[in-house]
């Protein structure tokens, strides 16, 4: 979590970028763009139950957008907005919304992931089921997209505006 | 059996998938825990209902023969069903009861072991593991297999990484497990895609229907069939593909290297087992000679190599990780020779040889917690100083042998015994000879451990200093099952040859 400048106080840091800011054209576009990837990730993902699409490629989009705000705000913004460990959270908790669906099913008394089982009626209790496991592998295969991204990008050192 | 009543139906009926979703939701709530010692809590709760749960479905399948789960209540073989048979309902118990006994192990070793930060996700790899190997012997569905065999092995190298808080080497390990690892997991997946190719199906059962049907198929199959057996080749650690096995045997934690050594490699050749006898059938020409000539040659040449490369070593747990691929020969024997006796031996084998490697390899690791030692000269006094924990090793080394009235001698003599049966003498012969290699390294060690005295340590001989209970009860409980079962080897036999007979028929 350092700053270009130590000197800089978080408040003053605003005004330094965009007093010498080489790559406001990329902010002001993706800043546009983030929000329209998200919407689009989340389109995806509430098709899945009827057509193509679903929380896997529904969250590598969703992903996407962070990762993106990450390429061009930085890793720290990113990390700041998305702390790791709530990522981490994230992991554990797709995990756990897609298995807690097969633990309903299985104290419902039908077998492991059996949605049948959710509701009276069977066609709807499969509905539920699909949604909510999508929901789980939203959840997971987000944070794990954006996992790997942290601990890629952890590793070099960022450019500097200088290079650019 | 009166002992069945016990269980809860519920637990019975739903066993399979309760097995493999238990430890994967727990590895998902492990990994959120504190790094205190909920993480071990939590795992050893899991791994007794675990042990307890398999149990039950080992009695189950006595009483009622091989049953189904059908995951998701979808029928195979269109969903994934869940198969309990003879053949994999011992190794389900095998595996869970190592798991258990290795986490009382751990709970000491992983303090010693690990650093802190990082002992949940440690506990969360080691369930995942769990996972996978369980989720590995208990499905039906050929791809299925791969899924879980991934669960598995990817956890396994994170676990074998872990290592490096003690010795960096096993970074450089975990890598090599993992390239050789994935290269195997991708010729596994090649050839289950070339077999859904030839026969339409991916659940195991309907695909020997199949392929009985077609008679062994076309080239596609014989294809598949090379794939699958190098794959497993490269997991079960078969002579030429065993480089990785060393190496991370030696370098990742100790409680890791137990469990794997008893787990991983036994769980591949599970899978080795139901693909050529159960998948394929040995009634095909090109089955029954890769049995005849690949497995058995390579078998019989990884006794002989890793014996002898054993005997040279300077660090005992490479010593004793050489030795398990040489183990892997008698194995590889006793399946290639396939007749019922010998599949039943090598079974057998499996069974025996888990519970005598996990007895050494955690008595060594607790060698190494008190006195931080593996290099063979180091062992010198150890009759002395670690009496009680020597003492175990010393049951599972012979047992490693093969002395009689011990579960060693027990599988060895059974294979000695189908492979003459079968007309092999020689191969009675290269059973022996191994055995007395198997001897010398053993014994090499017991004689420095016994007749040399306690080094000196800052002027003062070292004194007793003997391995917390934690540990001493996990390596006792092996090392007197090893007992147990060399006196009373009916019931485990039988396993085997219920076992044999489900793949073969009986005769």
């Amino acid at each position: 979590m350092s700053a270009p400048d130590p000197k800089m106080t978080e408040s003053e840091l605003p005004h330094a970028y965009a007093a010498r800011d080489p790559h406001v054209l990329l902010r002001v576009i993706s800043k546009f763009l983030i929000p329209l990837i998200a919407i689009f990730g989340f389109y995806v993902h509430f098709h899945g139950e009827y057509s193509a699409g679903g929380g896997f490629q529904a969250g590598v989009i969703l992903a996407a957008s962070v990762i993106l705000y990450a390429l061009i705000f930085g890793l720290d913004e990113a990390k700041r907005a998305f702390p790791p460990w709530l990522i981490r959270v994230g992991m554990s908790l797709g995990v756990l919304l897609y298995g807690g669906t097969g633990v309903v099913s299985f104290l419902k008394g039908g077998e492991f992931l059996n949605y049948s089982v959710l509701n009276e009626n069977a066609i709807s209790g499969q509905h539920y089921g699909i949604i909510a496991i999508e929901l789980g592998v939203l959840c997971a295969v987000t944070s794990v997209m954006i996992a790997i991204f942290y601990a890629f990008g952890s590793r070099q050192p960022e450019t500097s505006d200088e290079d650019w | 059996m009166a002992l069945l009543n016990y269980f809860p139906d519920w637990l019975l009926v739903h066993g399979p998938g309760f097995l493999m979703a238990l430890p994967l939701l727990m590895a998902a709530v492990t990994a959120l825990l504190p790094n205190k010692r909920i993480g071990w809590i939590s795992t050893f709760i899991v791994t007794a209902i675990l042990t307890v749960t398999a149990f039950g479905i080992a009695l189950y399948n006595i009483e009622v023969g091989t049953f189904i789960y059908k995951m998701g209540g979808w029928a195979p073989p269109h969903g994934i069903s869940l198969y309990i048979d003879a053949l994999n309902a011992p190794l389900v118990l095998l595996v869970a009861l190592m798991a258990f006994i290795t986490v009382i192990y751990a709970l000491p070793a992983t303090i010693a072991e690990i650093k802190p930060n990082k002992r949940a996700p440690f506990y969360a790899a080691f369930l995942l593991c769990i996972a996978g190997l369980l989720g590995m012997v208990v499905t039906g569905d050929a791809f299925n297999v791969f899924v879980f065999l991934e669960v598995s092995s990817i956890s396994t190298y994170t676990l074998v990484a872990m290592g490096a808080a003690r010795d960096r080497r096993a970074l450089s390990a975990a890598y090599n497990y993992l390239i050789l690892g994935s290269i195997g997991a991708t010729f596994f997946v090649i050839g289950i895609g070339f077999l859904y190719m030839e026969t339409g199906t991916l659940n195991m059962a309907d695909m020997a229907r199949i392929l009985a049907d077609l008679d062994g198929g076309s080239r596609v199959a014989k294809v598949a069939f090379g794939f699958i057996i190098i794959g497993l080749g490269l997991k079960l650690a078969m002579f030429p593909l065993h480089t990785w096995l060393p190496g991370a045997y030696a370098h990742s934690p100790t409680p890791v290297t137990a469990f794997l050594a008893s787990t991983a490699t036994k769980a591949a050749l599970y899978l080795l087992l139901r693909f050529t006898f159960f998948v394929f059938d040995p009634s095909f020409a090109y089955v029954a000679d890769v049995l005849m000539f690949v497995l058995v040659g390579l078998g019989v040449i990884g006794m002989l190599f890793a014996s002898l490369t054993a005997i040279f070593q300077t660090d005992v747990r490479r010593m004793l990780a050489f030795s398990s691929v040489a183990q892997v020969g008698y194995m590889l024997l006793g399946i290639g020779i396939a007749t019922t006796a010998s599949v039943a031996a090598g079974y057998l084998h499996i069974l025996n040889h888990a519970i005598i490697k996990g007895g050494l390899f955690l008595a060594l690791g607790a060698m190494w917690y008190r006195f931080g030692i593996t290099r063979m000269e180091d062992f010198r006094g150890l009759g002395k100083t670690m009496p009680l924990t020597m003492g175990a090793f010393t049951i599972s080394g012979l047992s490693l042998i093969g002395v009689p009235f011990t579960a060693g001698f027990v599988s060895k003599i059974n294979l000695a015994g189908a492979a003459a049966d079968a007309g092999w003498w020689w191969a009675v012969g290269v059973i022996m000879l191994t055995s007395i290699l198997a001897l010398v390294y053993i014994g090499r060690l017991l004689l420095i451990a016994y007749f040399q005295s306690p080094p000196e340590v800052d002027g003062a001989v070292v004194k007793r200093n003997e391995a917390p209970l934690a540990m001493l009860i996990p390596i006792w409980t092996l090392a007197i099952l090893s007992i147990v079962i060399g006196i009373e080897s009916d019931l485990i036999v039988e396993a085997s040859v219920r076992a044999a007979e489900l793949l073969l028929g009986a005769g």
